[in-house]
């Protein structure tokens, strides 16, 4: 016991925490956002890696380090218009278009590197983002090495985490969009464009998940390397029920989960040697489930979630 | 009702729309003018077109010939942008849609406020808008509280946030869809008292309907569509229901007649019934139908009578209470036992719960009655004896569809409802349960439903009508019970109740006190 006591005593366990629910926190929001619109984005998985590819490849042919998360957000953005056309004015199946969408997107990314790298057996290295300093934060106590010592795309991540609750509860593009996702002859009789604010906020949504996927390659491996989004989109879906869509409660969902990743790496190290790493590794997904069953039984989905709308068709 | 002011500005004029839909002409060179001040009812019948034109009034829908032209308050008529609903708001145009186009998850102030401001603005203006809606509420009488989620409220006060969706963006016309479906009777005069107040301060206002009571009562001016022309623009004073009735219809109208007759012994009982949950949830109901009785449930949508007809159906179960049949207590009960042993359940949601669309109309036919021997042997369909008795009900219930064989979705709602009647009144059941078995109907079909449900009547079943509609239970019913937040009133026999009084009862008030 005492061993686990000293895992959550450390700030070195609460910034890595932070640190790998960053991802989370951009996909989640991501997913959110486009949610909160009535289209289920289920391209985040593929989003993800072609964010990653992007912004590592920009960076690795030259451009500077937000010049690369300008890159990443415009290819998550490329692929949410894709999902956006299929689903919002043609009304196809959400979950197909999305599948097809992650299929396509992460195809695509890998065929992009190999045809870039072909030879290549250890991927290459970039200058990745270097934690910030931030005077006088990053020198408090525990706190500091715990909460301020993180790459600027972790005060990306958490800035938009407040932007996006400020839009969508303070702005009339945010009434637009909550009331999109609940009844769209609402909108529609109220003067507004159905498709337009669908369209864009799946744009935008999308653009936010690729900055998930940059962070890996920018902040995290300082690398592409195939398979490295590992299910990160598939979980951030899971959370965006469990945070009942509210900006707030995705933090804290996102935090939970990178603390319980933290968590097993740790208590690997202690008890590792009699129970397989395996086990250990399950832990968060576990987790992930078990909050949903909890959660998810009460959520409050956006009633028009998955429905697509035709004009003049009522 | 008094004319308005013949020489106020004419604030809408519609001029020669057609709209086609395929082969079908929904509305053909129909011209209509509004004045400001001015009440005009717009009435027909189901499918007479009324929605569609006013669909294209506020740009749902692009009229393929005709044009809208609007007072934009200089006095002078401009053509309106067609297919855009943005351009009819900012011509000042309101519209109230049957179906409530509110977001439930929303506060009334926030759905007001919607698309009122550009979208590129950094902050939500609430507190202006608010002090301007609190001057119209109290200005019109229409009030709401501002802050309640959409989803709280009643059916009512939603239409009372639609109406202030208009005034809020300063109509000069407001439109309202069959207004008065979703409301007792006291709510509906309560409305109109609104309307002519706004009337009066210069909104013009088009309603749509088809009750002919409140379009003489309320309206300066009514216009009649008829199969989607415009066969009648009369004043109102000049009109009684029975000349509106045929100008509607096209053509005389016979109405069903309910003859007396000696209620039987008691014949399905309800006894403390509790069941369901929430709004719906039915709280110690009590019934006693006799055989060769029509016993009507009035109410306002959303009281229990989802719940009451589940119960019925064996679709719901009751968490305590009793049914019996002929003294016989009911238990295990699921669908396929009340069917077995001899209910005829109408739906209330046709489409959804009378049929399956993609099967065809001799399978929807068999349906129930699928492990019938006439209908299999040894686990196989018979689909020639399907055909063939689907053959006989279609003539005999007067079904038009192309073939036995053409999916059930293709018919139009009458047709649905005869499916639904032939399949199961031809097995003379003992116990009918017609839940709104004419809403949505135009006139022919719905003097069919009636008289099929009289003859069930005078072969000695017990029938039980739930309905919105007062005309048709006081027209039918041999007594009418009131659904009220779950609870079932007393059964009176029909003689001794009148509108007002069921009105009441479905207010939730009781009769007596009120009396």
């Amino acid at each position: 016991m005492i061993e686990i006591l000293d895992i959550l005593l450390s700030a070195n366990f609460w910034a890595a925490a932070l640190r790998i629910a960053t991802p989370l926190i951009f996909g989640v929001i991501g997913a959110l956002i486009c949610e909160r619109a009535g289209v289920l984005n289920l391209g985040i998985e593929g989003i993800f890696t072609a964010g990653a590819m992007a912004g590592w490849m920009a960076v690795w042919l030259g451009a500077g380090l937000w010049g690369g998360v300008f890159v990443a957000a415009c290819a998550g953005a490329l692929f949410g218009l894709i999902h956006a056309i299929l689903t919002v004015p043609l009304g196809l199946s959400q979950h197909v278009s999305g599948i097809g969408v992650t299929l396509f997107a992460t195809s695509l990314s890998y065929f992009i590197y190999r045809t870039a790298l072909p030879d290549v057996s250890s991927p290459p290295r970039i200058d990745a983002f270097q934690p910030l300093d931030i005077p006088v934060l990053s020198e408090l106590p525990f706190i500091g090495p715990a909460l301020f010592q993180q790459t600027p795309l972790t005060f990306l991540a958490l800035f938009l985490v407040v932007a996006t609750a400020y839009v969508l509860y303070r702005t009339p593009l945010g009434l637009a969009i909550r009331a999109v996702g609940d009844n769209p002859s609402a909108v529609e009789s109220q003067g507004l464009s159905v498709y337009a604010i669908r369209i864009g906020t799946v744009v935008a949504g999308s653009a936010i998940m690729a900055l998930g996927g940059a962070f890996l390659t920018m902040s995290a491996f300082d690398a592409f390397f195939f398979g490295m989004v590992n299910g990160r989109g598939w979980i951030c879906i899971a959370l965006t029920v469990f945070a009942s869509w509210r900006p707030g409660k995705a933090l804290i969902g996102a935090l939970l989960f990178g603390a319980f990743d933290a968590f097993q790496v740790r208590l690997q190290t202690e008890v590792g040697s009699f129970i397989p790493g395996q086990i250990f590794l399950m832990m968060p997904y576990l987790f992930s489930i078990a909050a949903l069953i909890v959660v998810a039984r009460r959520a409050d989905y956006p009633r028009a979630l998955l429905v697509p709308y035709f004009r003049g068709q009522r | 009702m008094t004319a308005p002011v013949q020489e106020a500005a004419l604030a809408l004029r519609l001029d020669g729309i057609t709209k086609r839909f395929g082969a079908l002409t929904a509305n053909g060179d129909v011209s209509l003018d509004l004045r400001s001040g001015e009440i005009l009812a717009l009435l027909g019948e189901n499918g007479a077109g009324k929605t569609t034109l006013m669909n294209i009034l506020f740009g749902h829908y692009v009229a393929d010939e005709g044009q809208v032209l609007v007072n934009s308050g200089n006095g002078s008529l401009t053509e309106l942008e067609p297919g855009s609903p943005h351009a009819a708001l900012e011509a000042g145009i309101g519209m109230v849609h049957q179906h409530f186009t509110l977001a439930e998850n929303l506060s009334a102030l926030d759905n007001i406020l919607l698309g009122t401001q550009s979208l590129a603005t950094l902050s939500t203006a609430r507190a202006p808008a608010r002090a301007k809606l609190e001057d119209l509420m109290a200005r019109s009488g229409l009030t709401v509280s501002l802050d309640a989620r959409i989803s709280q409220l009643s059916v009512g006060e939603k239409q009372r946030v639609e109406i202030l969706k208009a005034l809020y963006r300063d109509a000069r016309v407001l439109v309202l869809d069959e207004p008065t479906a979703v409301l007792t009777p006291q709510e509906s005069e309560t409305l109109f008292a609104t309307l002519k107040t706004l009337a009066d301060d210069g909104l013009g206002i088009i309603f749509i309907s088809h009750k002919l009571a409140e379009v003489i009562a309320s309206s300066h001016r009514v216009a009649v569509l008829r199969g989607g022309c415009k066969v009648a623009d009369l004043p109102t004073a000049s009109c009684d229901q029975r000349k509106l009735a045929e100008l509607m219809v096209g053509h005389e109208i016979v109405e069903t007649i309910r003859t007396e007759k000696e209620a039987g012994r008691s014949l399905f009982v309800l006894k403390r019934i509790f069941a369901g949950q929430g709004r719906d949830a039915l709280q110690d109901v009590d019934l006693d139908l006799k055989s060769g009785e029509i016993l009507g449930i009035a109410g306002v949508s959303g009281n229990g009578q989802t719940t009451f007809a589940k119960v019925i159906s064996g679709l719901e179960p009751i968490v305590s209470g009793e049914m019996l049949l002929e003294d016989q207590p009911l238990t295990h009960v699921d669908a396929r036992k009340m069917i077995d042993i001899g209910l005829a359940r109408i739906p209330e949601d046709r489409h959804h719960d009378g049929i399956v669309g993609a099967m065809s109309v001799s399978e929807n036919l068999a349906i129930e009655s699928i492990r019938k021997p006439e209908n299999q042997s040894f686990g196989l369909l018979r689909f020639a004896a399907i055909r063939e008795r689907a053959r006989s009900l279609i003539k005999a219930y007067d079904i038009r569809c192309q073939s036995e064989d053409s999916p059930a979705r293709l018919l139009s709602g009458g047709n649905i409802q005869k499916i639904v009647l032939a399949r199961t009144l031809e097995t003379m059941p003992k116990v009918v349960l017609a839940a709104q078995p004419s809403r949505g109907l135009d006139v022919g079909a719905t003097s069919d439903v009636h008289k099929r449900l009289l003859a069930a009547r005078d072969r000695g079943a017990g029938v039980i009508l739930i309905s919105e509609d007062l005309d048709e239970l006081m027209r039918l019913s041999d007594r009418i019970a009131v659904i009220h937040r779950g609870k079932l009133s007393e059964a009176n026999p029909t003689e001794m109740l009148d509108r007002s009084t069921l009105g009441l009862r479905m207010a939730g008030h009781d009769g007596e006190e009120a009396a």
